[in-house]
């Protein structure tokens, strides 16, 4: 447990020392979303109708652009073979990054979501749903990004791959996401879209760290 | 199974096997497609078009059934090392897009007349659709390493990840499509289908099936002598 707690200490460290990575997230979250006001009119009725989905949409294409980074550095530089060497399992320490990645990136965008949804009219029934259903389905989506994170290591164009990698596996996860924001704003039933994104989470949480072990001990061989 | 783990064996076999397969795949095409274009009757209320059923259903079958086939070779590859099975899946792919594809374009063009559009947001095409992606998604990966033998591991974590995920994204766009889209633009498969249509749809499936062999033999193959090729390439460069 304590080489658990070390591990996302250590990466935090590194994340908050090499600068703005979380803050770029939380950047490209706010102007992704804002593009769509000059997309679509500034009309407020449209804009709360289609509130819950960009700021879904938007988070999600936010969380992937850390991915690639999650496995890349370390591996480059050879610590991944080292964790790899440890006593821990590799499971473990794939679930200690996701932790790292979900603080760094994950939480920003829930503390910045309130904000989009004030400038996309999103009604105000909607708003404690929106952050209920974001912390429930970003970690599935840091813990599915792992898995693409680490079967792109090595590869050339890992970017571009990794969204054609991890995209379509996210869309349960919008689905649910925006479906109770969606029910909240209309009064109806939320626990069950908010139970589903609890089931899809613990779901991922206990069958992504094989996969992705699974996929870095392929790429460390 | 690990009889036929030796590609050699699987060779000789498969050499012997081929040209049959041609032409019973070559036979099924012909009854099916004659019994589906001459005598079944046409819908008395598509008319026609329902002709499109015959091209556009088993395609959709194949292209399900083909990424399970991906998905079974993958873990084979994955568990046992089995060392056709890497070269099975990776045969299967393109097919599997190709029948993917192939059910999509005749659903926009069967669509057109029907519902008005080339394409509605209705659950199974969205699923189809997803589908494709995933194929697409395995296939770059596949072709992202310099070393092959990593592009084939890599994508055979990725097909069993998506074999596990594709159950879960058919339930919820399921569902999103049931909130967002009245439930009335298809009601396809009706109680019954008379059996003057379904022959020359199982006949047709049966021949994809065929079909989906057929090149699955040529693919595997051509991929088997490709590496013989490589190696020998490489022997000649190191013996120089």
């Amino acid at each position: 447990m304590s080489a658990f707690f070390t591990l996302v200490r250590r990466d935090l460290s590194l994340a908050f020392r090499q600068g703005f990575d979380s803050l770029m997230v939380v950047a490209f979250f706010v102007i992704a979303v804002v593009l769509f006001p000059f997309g679509v009119g500034p009309e407020p009725n449209t804009l709360a109708r289609i509130a819950a989905g960009t700021i879904w949409v938007a988070a999600l294409l936010a969380s992937m652009l850390s991915l690639e980074r999650l496995f890349q550095t370390d591996y480059e530089d050879g610590t991944l073979e080292l964790l790899a060497l440890a006593p821990v399992p590799l499971e473990v320490t794939v679930i200690a990054k996701v932790v790292a990645h979900w603080l760094t990136t994950g939480l920003p965008l829930i503390l910045t979501a309130p904000l989009l949804a004030v400038l996309m009219q999103l009604p105000s029934e909607g708003y404690l749903v929106l952050i209920a259903a974001l912390s429930l389905g970003t970690p599935t989506l840091s813990l599915i990004g792992a898995v693409g994170a680490a079967l792109i290591l090595g590869s050339r164009r890992g970017g571009v791959l990794l969204s054609l990698l991890v995209l379509p596996l996210y869309i349960p996860v919008l689905i649910f996401g925006v479906s109770a924001v969606d029910a909240a704003i209309g009064d109806m039933g939320v626990r069950p879209h908010l139970l589903i994104l609890a089931a899809l989470f613990v779901g991922t949480l206990a069958l992504t760290p094989w996969a992705s072990a699974a996929a870095l001990r392929q790429a460390l061989e | 199974m690990h009889r036929f783990a030796n590609p050699t064996r699987f060779l000789r076999i498969a050499a012997a096997v081929q040209p049959w397969v041609m032409w019973i795949t070559v036979a099924l095409f012909g009854a099916g497609l004659y019994m589906a274009l001459f005598t079944a009757p046409a819908d008395y209320q598509q008319g026609e078009s329902v002709r499109i059923m015959y091209v556009h259903v088993p395609a959709a079958w194949m292209g399900m059934f083909c990424y399970a086939a991906m998905a079974v070779a993958s873990a084979v590859a994955l568990i046992w090392k089995h060392p056709l099975a890497d070269v099975a899946a990776k045969a299967t792919a393109p097919v599997g897009a190709a029948f993917t594809f192939l059910s999509l374009a005749t659903g926009s063009l069967w669509g057109k007349p029907m519902w008005g559009t080339w394409w509605v947001w209705d659950a199974r095409l969205t699923s189809m659709l997803i589908l494709l992606f995933l194929y697409v998604g395995y296939m770059a990966l596949q072709g992202a390493f310099d070393d092959r033998a990593r592009g084939a591991k890599a994508s055979a974590i990725l097909a069993l990840v998506g074999a596990v995920n594709l159950p879960i994204i058919k339930f919820s766009v399921d569902w999103w499509n049931t909130l967002h889209q009245p439930a009335s633009v298809i009601k396809m498969g009706g109680p019954s289908i008379h059996a003057s249509m379904l022959w020359p749809l199982l006949l047709l499936a049966l021949a994809y099936k065929g079909y989906y062999i057929w090149v699955l033999l040529v693919r595997m193959r051509e991929e088997l002598t490709a590496n013989k090729v490589r190696i020998l390439r490489l022997k000649q460069v190191h013996g120089g």
